[in-house]
C-alpha cells in the first residue's frame, strides 16, 4: 500500500469538495473491497477521506411507496430491515448470502455499487488489464476464465460484476442517487448507473470524480413481495457467484402477470434478463416456457470454453428460480 | 458535472483535517482501554493491535479479508481488522479476544472452546471466539443451519467445524454459564 | 528394574488441552508474534517469470523508500555455505524442501521463486518498499503443467528422496491380467492442492553476536535448525529454534523452505531483528503444494471378487531441483489381498517448486483411484461395496508378507457400516430423491503406514521435591495435542496427576526429537517421553528400596506401585517428595531415549480405517453437498480420544475438500497458479461441514513403540474422497474421475 493521507468528513459537501477537487483522493466507507485493492497496489489513490461518519445511513420508506437506502446504510442493516424483507425478499437473501456476516458489517450499500472486479488479473497489480490498465490486454480471455462473465463481456474485459444486492436491484428498477460538487443531485436509472466494458473497461460507472452515492431508491414493486434470489456456488458459503438469479413472479390464472429476473455471476454488470420478461409477461407459467425465456436471455452468451458450463447453469437456474415461484413456495 | 474547484477542495480538506501520509498520533480504547500510538494512516487496525499494542490475539490469516481470523469488534459488531484503518476506529470501542476474559474468568464461549476442543492449532480461535459471541448476540444461532451459514466467515483449516458447532451450541443453550 | 506400572489414570483419558487457555484467551504466541525491541520487518519479492533469467535489478526507488533498512537480491545476499540434501524431515537430518536455494544467481526457475529480500522499520514500509523493487527478466519457455509436459514425462530411477522406487512390482502382472474374469480401467485426474494453514509461514530472526535464535512456524524444531545452520555455516550449537505455537501445517512447515534462512540473513545485514512473515499469496509459492497428478490404474478380479491384478501408473511434474512425487502408490498397492502388482511413477520436469508433504502425501491420492475402482469393480460383479472389500482383506503386508502388527479392519467395517447404516443401502444408483436432491451412499477403506523415525528419539524427566514434575522434548505442537497428550504420558508413567506434570517442548535446547510428520508423532514421542519418564520413575524407587530411611527401605522394586506421587509396597509408602526432601536433593532427573526395534521389520505396520459418506446431489443445478461422514478407525492406543478425534475429524473434512473443493488451476502462459487467495482456492467453510460421526476400533498394538501408538494425523482423510465419489456416483449414476468434482461436471 502507498503511503496515504486521512481526514474525516463530517458532511457531504466537505467531503464531495475534497474528493473532488484532487483526483488523487478517494471516498473511504466500509473500505472491505477498497482497503484490500490498496494493499494490492491496485487502487492507488494519496488521499482518503472518510466518510462512515455522514449522515447517509438511514432506511426510509417514501410517499409513493419507494423505500430510500442511505448510502451508508450497512449491508447487514438493510438485510435485516422489516420493510426490506416484507416487500423485496430478493435484496435481503442477496445480501445475506453474500461475502460473510463480519463484511456484511462493515460494506456500505453505496460501496457495493462500486465495487470492483474479483478478476484475479485485476487483482494483481502487476498482471496485463485493460480496467487497470487501459490498453495492455485481457489476459483472462485466454486464460483462467471459469468464474468470467458470459454476457455483456467484449474483447477487452470478461470480468464479472461480483455484487450479489445489485442484481436484486437491477430486477426491481432501483435509481442510484449521487450529489456532486455543486450540491448538484442526480438519479440515475439503475442500468444506466452500470456500464458496459466496450472498449473501456476502465469506466465502470458515469460518475464524475467526487460524486457520491447518497442513497439507493428502490421503487415500489408490489411482485417483489413474491421473490427469491438464488445463488450457486461450489462452496455453501462465503463465495462469489458462479450464477445467480433474482426473480419475482406474479401469476392471474396460471398466466404470468407480472415477472421481474436479474442475473448475477455471469454478466459484466448486473444483469437485468429483459429478455427474459419480455418473453415471460402474458406466457403461461410453465417449465418450458421457463426454459424457453431462459434459452432467449442467455443467446447473446459469448463465453470461453473454461466458463462454458455457465451458460447452460444459468439457464437451469433461471428455471429452477421460476418454477419455485409458481410453484407458491419462494424460499 | 463536477465543478473543478482546487481552492475550495483545499479548503475544505484542511478545514476536515488532512492528517498523514507520515506517523501521526491516534489514540485507540481497546478492551476499554485508551492506547496511544503513532501510526501511518495506512495501518490496519490489525498491524495496529499486533504491531503497536503488542495485542497478537486477533490473527493475520490472510489480510485480505478471506478468512475471518482478524475478527474482532468495533462498537457493537463483529468485524474484520484487516480491512478496517485504525485511523477510523478513533472515537470507536474496539474489543479483541484479549477483552473477553472479565478479571481472569474466562468468558463462556471461551470455556465451551476448551470443553469442546473446538479448535486444534488455535491460530483462528480468536476470531471464531470473537465471531461466535457475536452470533449469539445478533440472535443468529437458532439452529445448526444458522450457525453453520452464519459462522461461514471464520475458516478453521483444522476444520473443528463440528465442535465449533458444539460450543456455540452449549452456550447458547446456557449448560455452561 | 521391572517395576509393575500402575492403573491407567491418564493415558486414554478426554483431557483437555493444556494450551487451551492460552489459546482461547490470545495469549498463544505464535512465531511472527514475539515481542523483541526494534524488530525490522522483512518482505519477499517473487519472480515474475516460471523460466528465465534476471538481466537487471533496480532497486534504487525501494531503497530510497522511507524506513528501507536493506534490499538484498542476487547482487548482493551472502552465498550459502552448502546445501544439505532433500531428506524428508522425519530422517532427523537438515530437511530443506528443495534442493535449491533462492538469490544465489539471476536463473528463475519458477514463478514465485523470491528475488529480492526488502527490509523496513515498519510492516507497511517493507512491503511498499517490495512493490518498489523493479526487476527486468529475460523470460524463457516453461513447462508447468501435465498437458504441456506430457511428452517429456520420463521414469526416475527413484522418487522422494530415493526412498520409493519408480516402479515396483509383485507376481505377474500381465498374468493376472489375463486371470481376471472383471476387469476396471480408470484413469484419474487430480488438481494441485495447497495446504494453506491459517497461520502463513513466519520466521522471526534474532542474532546475538554469532548466536542465532530463530521462532520459527516448523513440524521440527530441529529440521530449522540443522537446515539453517548448514545453509549458514553455523556450528549447530549456535543455532537455536524456538516454536511455541504453530498456526496448522499439514506438511507447509513440515519441511524446511528458504524463509528462515532468508530471516537470518536479512536480520544479520541490518543488525535488528527481522521478522518474515508470508504473505497469504506468497504461501502458494513458497512451501511446496500437492502436485497435478494424473493416475491410470487396472483392476481384475475373479467373479466371485477375488482380486487377480492392480496396476497403478502417476503421471506428475516435478520441479527442476527434485525426482519428487507424493507416494500415491503405496498404501494402495499394500491394502488387499492382490497376487499380481505393478507401480509406475513417471515425471516431468516442470517450472515449479517441489512438490512436498501434503496432508496424506500419496495415501489420500492414491487410495481414491483405487477406491473408486472397487467401488466400480463391486457393481460390474454385482456385489455390495463392502462385501468386496471384505473378500480382499489380508492378514499380512501384500507388499512383504510380513503379518500386520495389528490390524482392526474388519472390526472397522462392520462397526462403521452399522453406525452409519450402511446395510440398508439400495444399490442401485439414481433411486433415492428428497425434492431437487438426489441422495447416494458410498464407501471405501483407509489406511496410512506407521512411519518410524530411523533415529533416537529423546526427552528428558525432572521431578522436584515438591512432587511436580516437568517433562521435556523438543517438538512443537502445531494443532495435534501432542502436549496434551505427552502430559498424560508422563503423569501415567511416572505416576502422579496430569495437573502435577508440565510438558515442555518447542525449543532445540530440549531433548532432540525428529520432525513430527507423516503421522509418526504421537507414536515416536510417547515412546520418547515414556522412557524418560519410566527411567525416573525406575530410578526413584530403586533408590527409595536402597534407602534404609525409607518405608520402602528393603522392598522388590517389581512390587511397588506409584500413584498420585506416592510409591507403594504392601502398607509401605513414600512419596516421590518425601524421598527427594529427605535426602537434600532438590529434584531428580532421568533422559530417555527409543529407537524403533529392529523386530519392526519384521511385520507390515498400517493404521487402518473404513469411511461411509452420504452425498445430496442437486443434478440439475450441479451441486453437492455432503450430508453425513461416518468413519470407524483401528489407530493403536489412543492417548486421548477428545484430541484423536478433533484430528480424525479434520482428517476426514479434508477429504471432503479434497473430493469438493480444492484446485488451484496453473496459468499455462504464464507459469502462474490462478488461485492464490483464499477466496479462490475453496478450502471448505462451517456451512460446508456436516457433523462427524467417529468410531474409535480398539486394537492392541505391541510392535510399533511401547505404547503401541499408530497416529491419526492422516488416516483419516484416506479414502473420504472417494467414498464421496462412490455416492455422487450411487446418487446420480455418474462415474467422475476427477478431483475435485465441481459443478460443471455434474450438468
Amino acid at each position: 500500500m502507498r503511503p496515504i493521507t486521512y481526514a474525516r468528513a463530517a458532511d457531504a459537501a466537505t467531503a464531495i469538495a475534497a474528493v473532488s477537487a484532487d483526483p488523487g483522493s478517494a471516498f473511504l466507507a466500509g473500505g472491505t473491497t477498497e482497503v484490500d485493492l490498496l494493499r494490492q497496489n491496485v487502487l492507488t489513490p494519496r488521499h482518503l477521506i472518510d466518510i462512515n461518519d455522514l449522515p447517509l445511513n438511514s432506511i426510509e420508506p417514501q410517499p409513493d411507496g419507494a423505500l430510500r437506502i442511505g448510502a451508508l446504510a450497512r449491508m447487514s442493516d438493510v438485510a435485516a430491515d422489516p420493510l426490506v424483507r416484507e416487500r423485496y425478499p430478493m435484496i435481503a437473501q442477496a445480501l445475506e448470502l453474500g461475502a460473510s456476516a463480519q463484511l456484511r458489517h462493515m460494506a456500505s450499500m453505496g460501496g457495493n455499487m462500486m465495487q470492483r472486479v474479483r478478476c484475479s488479473y485485476f487483482r494483481d497489480a502487476e498482471s496485463p488489464c485493460n480496467k487497470r490498465e487501459p490498453g495492455t490486454g485481457c489476459p483472462a480471455i485466454e486464460g483462467v476464465s471459469r468464474g468470467h462473465a458470459v454476457l455483456g463481456v467484449s474483447e477487452h474485459c470478461v470480468a464479472t460484476h461480483p455484487s450479489d444486492v445489485a442484481v436484486a436491484l437491477a430486477a426491481l428498477q432501483a435509481r442510484v442517487h449521487t450529489q456532486g460538487p455543486g450540491e448538484e443531485t442526480h438519479a440515475y436509472a439503475f442500468d444506466d448507473f452500470f456500464l458496459l466494458p466496450g472498449s473501456t473497461p476502465d469506466r465502470e460507472h458515469p460518475l464524475a470524480h467526487g460524486e457520491l452515492i447518497t442513497a439507493i431508491e428502490v421503487p415500489a414493486v408490489p411482485v417483489a413481495r413474491r421473490s427469491l434470489y438464488l445463488k450457486v456456488r461450489d462452496r455453501e458459503s462465503y463465495e462469489f457467484a458462479l450464477v445467480s438469479v433474482a426473480a419475482a413472479l406474479s401469476l392471474v390464472d396460471g398466466t404470468i402477470a407480472d415477472v421481474r429476473l436479474a442475473l448475477g455471476g455471469v454478466a459484466t454488470r448486473p444483469w437485468r434478463a429483459m429478455h427474459a420478461e419480455d418473453f415471460l409477461i402474458g406466457a403461461v407459467a410453465q417449465r418450458a416456457n421457463f426454459e424457453q425465456a431462459a434459452r432467449v436471455e442467455l443467446s447473446t452468451a459469448r463465453p470461453t470454453p473454461m466458463n462454458a458450463f455457465k451458460v447452460e447453469l444459468a439457464q437451469r437456474a433461471m428455471v429452477r428460480a421460476l418454477e419455485t415461484l409458481a410453484n407458491g413456495s419462494p424460499a | 458535472m463536477s465543478a473543478q474547484g482546487p481552492a475550495l477542495g483545499e479548503r475544505q480538506r484542511a478545514a476536515i483535517e488532512e492528517r498523514g501520509p507520515g506517523p501521526v498520533g491516534v489514540t485507540l480504547s481497546v478492551n476499554g482501554e485508551e492506547r496511544s500510538l503513532e501510526i501511518e494512516p495506512r495501518v490496519s487496525l490489525l498491524d495496529a493491535l499486533r504491531e503497536h499494542l503488542e495485542l497478537t490475539g486477533a490473527k493475520k490469516g490472510c489480510d485480505q479479508g478471506t478468512c475471518g481470523a482478524c475478527t474482532v469488534r468495533v462498537d457493537d459488531r463483529r468485524v474484520l481488522a484487516c480491512l478496517t484503518l485504525a485511523m477510523t476506529c478513533e472515537g470507536r470501542e474496539v474489543t479483541t479476544v484479549e477483552g473477553l476474559a472479565e478479571h481472569g474468568e474466562l468468558h463462556a464461549m471461551q470455556r465451551a472452546f476448551i470443553a469442546e476442543d473446538a479448535f486444534q492449532c488455535g491460530y483462528c480461535t480468536p476470531g471464531q471466539i470473537m465471531s461466535a459471541v457475536a452470533l449469539l448476540e445478533e440472535g443468529h444461532a437458532g439452529d445448526d443451519a444458522e450457525i453453520k451459514e452464519w459462522m461461514s466467515g471464520n475458516l478453521c483449516r483444522c476444520a473443528a467445524y463440528p465442535h465449533i458447532r458444539a460450543a456455540i451450541r452449549s452456550v447458547r443453550d446456557g449448560q455452561r454459564r | 528394574m521391572t517395576a509393575t506400572a500402575p492403573p491407567a489414570p491418564a493415558i486414554g483419558q478426554s483431557l483437555d488441552r493444556v494450551d487451551g487457555r492460552q489459546k482461547v484467551t490470545g495469549a498463544a504466541r505464535y512465531s511472527a508474534e514475539i515481542p523483541l525491541h526494534g524488530i525490522a520487518y522483512a518482505h519477499l519479492v517473487g519472480a515474475r517469470i516460471a523460466g528465465g533469467r534476471i538481466t537487471a535489478v533496480d532497486a534504487g526507488a525501494a531503497r530510497a523508500a522511507d524506513g528501507v533498512l536493506a534490499v538484498l537480491t542476487h547482487e548482493n545476499l551472502e552465498k550459502i555455505a552448502s546445501l544439505p540434501p532433500l531428506l524428508p524431515s522425519l530422517a532427523g537430518s537438515a530437511a530443506p524442501g528443495q534442493t535449491f536455494f533462492p538469490m544465489q544467481d539471476a536463473t528463475v526457475h519458477y514463478a514465485g521463486q523470491p528475488v529480492a529480500v526488502v527490509v523496513a522499520d515498519t510492516h507497511e514500509r517493507a512491503r511498499h518498499a517490495a512493490s518498489l523493487v523493479r526487476v527486468r527478466y529475460e523470460e524463457s519457455s516453461s513447462v508447468t503443467t501435465i498437458d504441456q509436459g506430457r511428452d517429456q514425462a520420463y521414469e526416475p530411477e527413484a522418487i522422494f528422496a530415493d526412498f520409493i522406487p519408480g516402479r515396483s512390482g509383485r507376481g505377474d502382472i500381465e498374468a493376472g491380467i489375463a486371470q481376471a474374469e472383471a476387469l476396471v480401467q480408470g484413469e484419474f485426474s487430480y488438481a494441485a492442492n495447497h495446504h494453506n494453514p491459517i497461520e502463513p509461514s513466519a520466521t522471526t530472526a534474532q542474532w546475538d553476536g554469532d548466536e542465532l535464535v530463530l521462532h520459527d512456524a516448523t513440524q521440527g524444531v530441529n529440521a530449522t535448525r540443522l537446515t539453517v545452520a548448514a545453509l549458514l555455516g553455523l556450528p549447530i550449537t549456535k543455532v537455536r529454534v524456538v516454536s511455541h505455537f504453530v498456526g496448522g501445517s499439514f506438511g507447509s512447515k513440515a519441511m524446511i523452505w528458504h524463509h528462515p534462512a532468508l530471516a537470518a540473513m536479512a536480520a544479520r545485514e541490518v543488525g535488528r531483528p527481522v521478522k518474515l512473515s508470508l504473505t497469504r499469496e506468497q504461501m502458494f509459492t513458497s512451501c511446496g503444494h500437492r502436485e497435478e497428478q494424473e493416475q491410470r490404474i487396472t483392476l481384475g478380479a475373479t467373479r466371485d471378487g477375488k482380486l487377480t491384478a492392480l496396476r497403478h501408473h502417476k503421471l506428475s511434474p516435478t520441479s527442476p531441483f527434485d525426482h519428487w512425487a507424493e507416494p500415491s502408490l503405496g498404501v494402495a498397492s499394500q491394502i488387499y489381498g492382490c497376487p499380481h502388482y505393478e507401480g509406475v511413477y513417471r515425471l516431468i520436469r516442470a517450472n515449479t517448486m517441489t512438490p512436498t508433504f501434503t496432508r496424506c502425501p500419496g495415501e489420500a491420492s492414491g487410495m481414491h483411484a483405487l477406491e473408486c475402482s472397487m467401488d466400480e469393480l463391486a457393481q460390474q460383479l454385482g456385489l455390495d461395496p463392502l462385501e468386496l472389500r471384505l473378500r480382499n482383506i489380508s492378514d499380512t503386508d501384500p507388499a512383504t508378507g510380513h503379518p500386520w502388527s495389528s490390524s482392526g479392519l474388519k472390526e472397522c467395517y462392520e462397526r462403521g457400516a452399522a453406525r452409519f447404516g450402511w446395510h440398508d443401502r439400495d444399490p442401485e444408483p439414481g433411486r433415492r430423491r428428497e425434492g431437487h436432491w438426489l441422495i447416494g451412499t458410498g464407501m471405501a477403506t483407509a489406511g496410512y503406514p506407521v512411519y518410524q523415525p530411523n533415529n533416537p528419539q529423546r526427552a528428558r524427566a525432572r521431578i522436584y521435591a515438591d512432587g511436580t514434575a516437568v517433562v521435556q522434548a523438543a517438538t512443537p505442537d502445531f494443532g495435534t495435542g501432542v502436549a496434551t497428550v505427552m502430559t498424560q504420558v508422563a503423569a501415567e508413567t511416572l505416576g502422579i496427576s496430569v495437573d502435577r506434570c508440565r510438558f515442555e517442548n518447542g525449543d532445540t535446547d530440549l531433548p532432540n526429537i525428529s520432525a513430527a510428520v507423516g503421522s509418526s508423532g504421537a507414536g515416536m514421542i510417547s515412546a520418547a517421553v515414556h522412557t524418560a519418564a519410566k527411567a525416573l520413575r525406575d530410578q526413584l524407587v530403586t533408590r527409595a528400596v536402597a534407602d534404609s530411611g525409607s518405608p520402602l527401605h528393603g522392598a522388590d522394586p517389581a512390587t511397588v506401585t506409584v500413584r498420585d506421587g506416592v510409591m507403594t509396597a504392601g502398607s509401605d509408602a513414600e512419596s516421590y517428595a518425601d524421598l527427594l526432601r529427605r535426602n537434600f536433593q532438590p529434584d531428580a532427573e532421568a533422559s530417555g531415549a527409543w529407537m524403533p526395534a529392529e523386530a519392526t521389520e519384521q511385520y507390515g505396520m498400517m493404521t487402518f480405517g473404513a469411511q461411509f459418506a452420504e452425498v445430496a446431489v442437486d443434478a440439475e443445478l450441479g451441486l453437492i453437498r455432503v450430508r453425513r461422514l461416518t468413519g470407524a478407525f483401528a489407530p493403536g492406543r489412543v492417548l486421548n480420544p477428545k484430541t484423536c478425534r478433533s484430528q480424525l475429524i479434520g482428517g476426514m473434512l479434508w477429504g471432503l475438500g479434497q473430493a469438493l473443493l480444492e484446485s488451484n488451476r496453473m496459468q499455462p502462459r504464464t507459469g502462474r497458479w490462478a488461485n492464490s487467495n483464499l477466496g479462490e482456492y475453496l478450502i471448505a467453510v462451517n456451512a460446508d461441514v456436516p457433523d462427524v460421526d467417529i468410531e474409535l476400533v480398539d486394537v492392541e498394538d505391541r510392535i510399533v513403540n511401547p505404547l503401541g501408538v499408530k497416529g491419526v494425523g492422516e488416516v483419516g482423510q484416506v479414502g473420504v474422497s472417494a467414498a464421496i465419489a462412490n455416492a455422487v456416483h450411487h446418487a446420480t449414476g455418474r462415474r467422475v474421475r476427477k478431483v475435485p468434482i465441481t459443478i460443471e461436471d455434474m450438468l
